[in-house]
């Protein structure tokens, strides 16, 4: 089981407290990890990828074992911390200023 | 007897506050949906227990939410009314809502570019509904406007989204270009006397209208002013604020235009504008609304075009009797010193008891109410958080 930490609006519109998992089947990329959380949490899509592009909408940032992994490719291989359940794949809002 | 529902949209959540006919003691309920910016909350003429909420974020984009029974129990329309908003192994079924622009060959238009701040050509991308006008006949008929300008309409309660696509794939879609909040499309009024017939405004392309159900749609912004484009008389580039109709006299609109523009007036349903600005005191502000009995009676709230906050600090909205041009102040039960908050487009509505009452929301959280026209006015809240929208149903 993959574990997800959703920031507090988006496990508020999934009906849902604390972390997630979900199944992944093969691979485990972010691709194939939003696939699944959508897949479990309908409510979700176009919340943390744009409907259109499919792209990481613009002020969420992904991170992962305390690595920045906003940027990387959509189907490159997530950390074994990630795929194994030991680590939270981290989705969080970006916050410009202090 | 009647009584009033007031929706409110804020930057916080939403709020709704209800009265009996007398609008004397208010029940405040809400926050609903808190944290999430709530741009617009409009019930259904034909169904007052339909009510439709948009639901945004900078962060999360968009969201729909629908309440079937006047606001008590809410979902994503993904979830049939009445059911559970889980299945039987406990997973949440809704759905977020999808506005994806058309551009198909049979039914849509070249997704082309329109003018950006600069000048330069910029991509068209959805970020938000900035505000829902259900059909005035058909609960499960609703339209969106939204920012990148378009105009979306649902015929199933908000599940499904489908661009009507002729207004963007309008000849001067490129010409388009976003006012300071981007470029909405803020304003839907359906004429109650001609079904094929509505109106639409665009910050800042100007107000167009369709005469065939919005397959085809012409602009209608002769006679409008503003000193800052470069052609004194263009088709397109008015910021145009907000417009109201009312159903006596549906071929008669009211304006509020941008700061250069003012208060106007058509009498042709559009195709030409005059100037009623008269003795108002500024000649920007966002909301225009017309008494729900008088048809020529109309109230604005004039703002400093450059702060966007009352003149001198005095709250006042201003009334005409007289379809324009004369305007008297309305200051009774207003802050008359030291006040500086803004009124939204959204922001002001009127409700259709013996005596009409109006309401308007501000930047600083108050949203007040005159039972009486207009004469005096009284706040039902004053805390909230920065009022987007507000709007009423008089429900019987």
């Amino acid at each position: 089981m993959i574990r997800v930490e959703l920031p507090t609006h988006l496990r508020r519109l999934a009906g849902v407290e604390g972390e997630v998992t979900v199944e992944v089947a093969g691979p485990v990329t972010q691709r194939s990890l939003l696939d699944a959380l959508e897949a479990r949490y309908p409510m979700l899509r176009g919340t943390i990828r744009d409907h259109g592009s499919v792209k990481r909408r613009p002020m969420l940032r992904f991170y992962a074992c305390e690595e920045d992994l906003s940027h990387e490719a959509p189907d490159a291989p997530l950390p074994p911390a990630v795929a194994s359940g030991a680590e939270p794949f981290f989705i969080i809002g970006a916050i410009a200023g202090g | 007897m009647s009584s009033v529902r007031v929706l409110v949209g804020t930057k916080k959540g939403a709020f709704a506050l209800s009265s009996d006919g007398k609008r004397d003691k208010w029940d405040v309920s809400g926050p609903f949906f808190s944290g999430w910016e709530i741009y617009h909350m409009k019930g259904s003429p034909a169904d007052p227990n339909r009510i439709y909420v948009s639901q945004t974020s900078p962060w999360f984009g968009q969201v729909i939410q629908r309440s079937d029974d006047g606001g008590k129990n809410w979902h994503q329309p993904g979830t049939p009314a009445g059911e559970p908003t889980a299945s039987p192994d406990g997973m949440p079924k809704g759905e977020s809502n999808k506005f994806v622009y058309d551009t198909s060959d049979k039914t849509g238009k070249p997704l082309t570019t329109h003018q950006w701040y600069d000048g330069t050509q910029h991509p068209w991308e959805f970020k938000r509904v900035w505000h829902i006008e259900p059909s005035l006949h058909d609960p499960d008929t609703v339209y969106a406007g939204v920012e990148d300008a378009a105009l979306f309409r649902s015929t199933d309660g908000g599940k499904n989204w489908n661009e009507l696509s002729g207004l963007r794939g309008h000849g001067t879609g490129p010409k388009w270009q976003p006012g300071a909040g981007g470029m909405g499309l803020h304003t839907i009024v359906l004429d109650k006397t001609n079904a094929q017939r509505m109106f639409i405004a665009i910050s800042a392309a100007g107000a167009f209208r369709t005469d065939d159900g919005g397959k085809n749609w012409k602009a209608i912004n002769r006679g409008l002013k503003s000193p800052y484009l470069p052609e004194p008389a263009p088709e397109v580039g008015f910021c145009v604020h907000r417009i109201a109709q009312h159903s006596a006299r549906p071929n008669t609109l009211f304006m509020q235009l941008h700061q250069g523009g003012g208060a106007f007036r058509s009498d042709d349903a559009g195709d030409t504008w005059q100037d009623v600005m008269g003795n108002l005191p500024t000649d920007f502000g966002f909301p225009i609304d017309i008494h729900a009995h008088e048809p020529n009676t109309v109230y604005v709230i004039p703002m400093d075009p450059n702060m966007r906050v009352p003149p001198e600090g005095k709250l006042r909205v201003y009334r005409s009797k007289s379809g324009g041009n004369e305007w008297e102040p309305l200051t009774k039960g207003l802050p008359q010193e030291n006040c500086y908050v803004n009124v939204l487009r959204d922001a002001m509505a009127v409700d259709s008891l013996d005596k009409c009452g109006i309401y308007f929301g501000t930047t600083g959280g108050q949203v007040y109410l005159s039972p009486d026209g207009g004469d005096s006015w009284k706040p039902i809240v004053r805390d909230l958080p920065y009022v987007l929208s507000v709007e009423v149903q008089t429900l019987s």
